[in-house]
């Protein structure tokens, strides 16, 4: 009862929303960088939202499934999972999908996000740590054995085989792409720096460079001016802190950032936003806009209707015609 | 013309919608790091629904919470009584004697601080060992403690070049406070020794050793000693929490 790890992709780790009250003991946060994602996917396959999936940064894993049947579904990208080595063919991110005992697919290279997830339904049978199965590689913690995946790993699975019922599909994709600016409020340490700066950062698009992980993501645009130096006394971090060092070059903290540091942190993303953050990819561009702590609230209600309303919204989707399989079970043979 | 005023303290600063900052200062200071985590322990004990962490550091009090159960100025309505009504903080901390092996192979940077501080290597382990300590905050590593305050001796600036690999256990000091390395990191502290405990081990039942309000007195060791403690960790038969200290 696992998914065999024929090739392992690049950095794929077990992620779900992440262990967010263990930060008092310097456990940072973790979980999907874009959680709006792995509760479609989640969704997709029959599973609650919070259950843990494989996140996949820039190289997609090649995959066996050893268990009877295995529904999956990818999202936060539309690339395509190629089947091979069993039946082959192509079938369409964002949607669910079951798979039969010896199948390989292939998720390839992940070129329109910066981060994808594949649900698999009944999730994995892997042990909670501070009660998530999220992996933080830098301190082993979580995920399977608190690293990413290797070749040869078998990831047990909670199923052995799937619940009868029809597959499901996004039909409304642009709603899961969400656009405009990318939302602010300023603080915690806006003093720290010059007036004509703060004016910059706003009226200026910043560029997302290569140095962007599960940590952070350094932006390359005007550079920050800090007005009363870039060392401070460590404080609290939040998911979405705009954190600005000696270089002037903003990075904006993810899941896997610390949770205290001594740089002064200009603005912070709002959490609606975080997801967006998440699929962001080197090359990208993004423009900041100012907003206040109601527009926030507000902006993340209507995130979380935004993510229901693709859920409620999901369609019937043609099952994929698994040629071999059926044969195997003899049940196209009375057409013949 | 502007004026310049003095912030006041208490603050509230921003930081998102998904937490709020209590700000005492901008300075290290024990008394203000003591403050926060009385605010701390106060806001905890409230239990306020939404509120997801508390985390206190030596200067501020980040609250985590979930702003689809709490917005931002309810929370602030609930801990603003608290702010001015803080209680001595309830001693139901731990106190661990914490041996630690100060010799050569395990202190790489001992003798530039014995020579920046004009002190001998014995003398240096003598105030390293001297008081009972207390642990600030918890950051930056997980399992990672701030301790202090140390002899004036320690009151050093980082390293100009920090380090790539600290290895774990290793012990380490600057502006007057001192750490334990819980897992291979990089780092700008000066090392000086290295204990066989794990302040963090993933392994273990509770992976994390202590907690912010903790006390920890240090006791020096020679190699063999280490060995032995090393072993006897790794068997179960050290007990490393003691219930006075000195």
């Amino acid at each position: 009862m696992s998914v065999r790890v024929v090739d392992p992709g690049f950095n794929v780790t077990v992620q779900d929303l992440g262990r967010p009250s263990f930060q008092h003991l310097g456990v940072p946060v973790s979980g999907a960088v874009s959680p709006a994602a792995l509760k479609i996917g989640n969704a997709l396959v029959g599973n609650d939202q919070n259950m843990a999936c494989l996140e996949i940064r820039l190289i997609g894993p090649t995959m066996e499934v050893l268990c009877d049947a295995a529904r999956l579904a990818l999202t936060g990208t539309n690339i395509e999972i190629e089947l091979i080595g069993g039946s082959r063919g192509f079938q369409p991110a964002n949607q669910s999908l079951v798979l039969r005992r010896g199948q390989k697919f292939k998720i390839g290279t992940i070129s329109d996000s910066g981060s994808a997830y594949l649900a698999i339904e009944g999730g994995f049978r892997l042990p909670q740590v501070y009660g998530s199965l999220s992996t933080y590689v830098r301190a082993n913690i979580g995920g399977f054995l608190g690293r990413a995946l290797i070749e040869g790993d078998e990831i047990p699975l909670n199923k052995n085989d799937v619940e009868d019922r029809s597959e499901l599909r996004v039909s409304n994709l642009e709603a899961t792409e969400e656009k405009g600016p990318i939302r602010i409020i300023f603080g915690p340490q806006k003093d720290f720096f010059k007036e004509e700066s703060i004016q910059e950062f706003l009226g200026s698009p910043y560029s997302i460079t290569r140095e962007a992980d599960r940590m952070g993501i350094r932006l390359d645009g005007p550079v920050l001016k800090h007005e009363r130096g870039y060392n401070i006394v460590s404080d609290g971090i939040v998911t979405g802190a705009i954190q600005v060092p000696g270089t002037g070059q903003p990075i904006v903290l993810l899941a896997d950032h610390q949770t205290t540091g001594g740089y002064p942190k200009m603005a912070t993303v709002i959490s609606a936003d975080i997801s967006r953050m998440g699929r962001l990819k080197p090359g990208d561009t993004i423009q900041f806009l100012e907003v206040t702590a109601s527009e926030a609230e507000e902006a993340r209600f209507e995130h979380e209707k935004n993510i229901a309303s693709v859920i409620s919204g999901f369609v019937k989707a043609d099952p994929w015609l698994d040629e071999r399989a059926l044969y195997t079970e003899n049940l196209i043979s009375g057409f013949l | 013309m502007s004026l310049e005023i003095a912030p006041t303290y208490p603050a509230f600063l921003s930081a998102g919608d998904t937490a709020l900052v209590v700000q005492y200062g901008e300075v290290v200071d024990v008394s203000i790091n003591r403050t926060v985590r009385q605010l701390a322990f106060a806001v905890r004990k409230l239990n306020i629904k939404g509120v997801v962490d508390i985390v206190p550091t030596m200067r501020s009090l980040m609250i985590h919470y979930d702003p689809l159960f709490l917005s931002k100025s309810a929370l602030i309505e609930v801990v603003t009584p608290l702010l001015s009504n803080l209680e001595e903080l309830e001693e139901n901390n731990k106190n661990w004697l914490i041996p630690v092996c100060y010799e050569d192979e395990f202190a790489p940077d001992i003798n530039d601080v014995s020579k920046v501080t004009n002190t001998t290597i014995d003398e240096i382990v003598r105030q390293h060992t001297l008081l009972e300590l207390e642990v600030f905050m918890m950051g930056f590593l997980p399992g990672f403690p701030y301790v202090g305050l140390l002899p004036e001796v320690f009151d050093l600036p980082r390293r100009i070049e920090p380090r790539v690999h600290i290895p774990p256990r290793s012990i380490s000091v600057a502006a007057r406070q001192t750490t334990i390395y819980t897992i291979n990191s990089p780092g700008g502290w000066h090392l000086i020794g290295r204990t066989p405990v794990d302040f963090y081990d993933a392994n273990r039942d509770e992976p994390i050793l202590v907690r912010a309000g903790d006390r920890i007195k240090f006791q020096a060791i020679a190699k063999s000693e280490f060995i032995e403690i090393e072993a006897d960790i790794k068997a179960g038969a050290f007990n490393l929490e003691v219930k006075e200290l000195l």
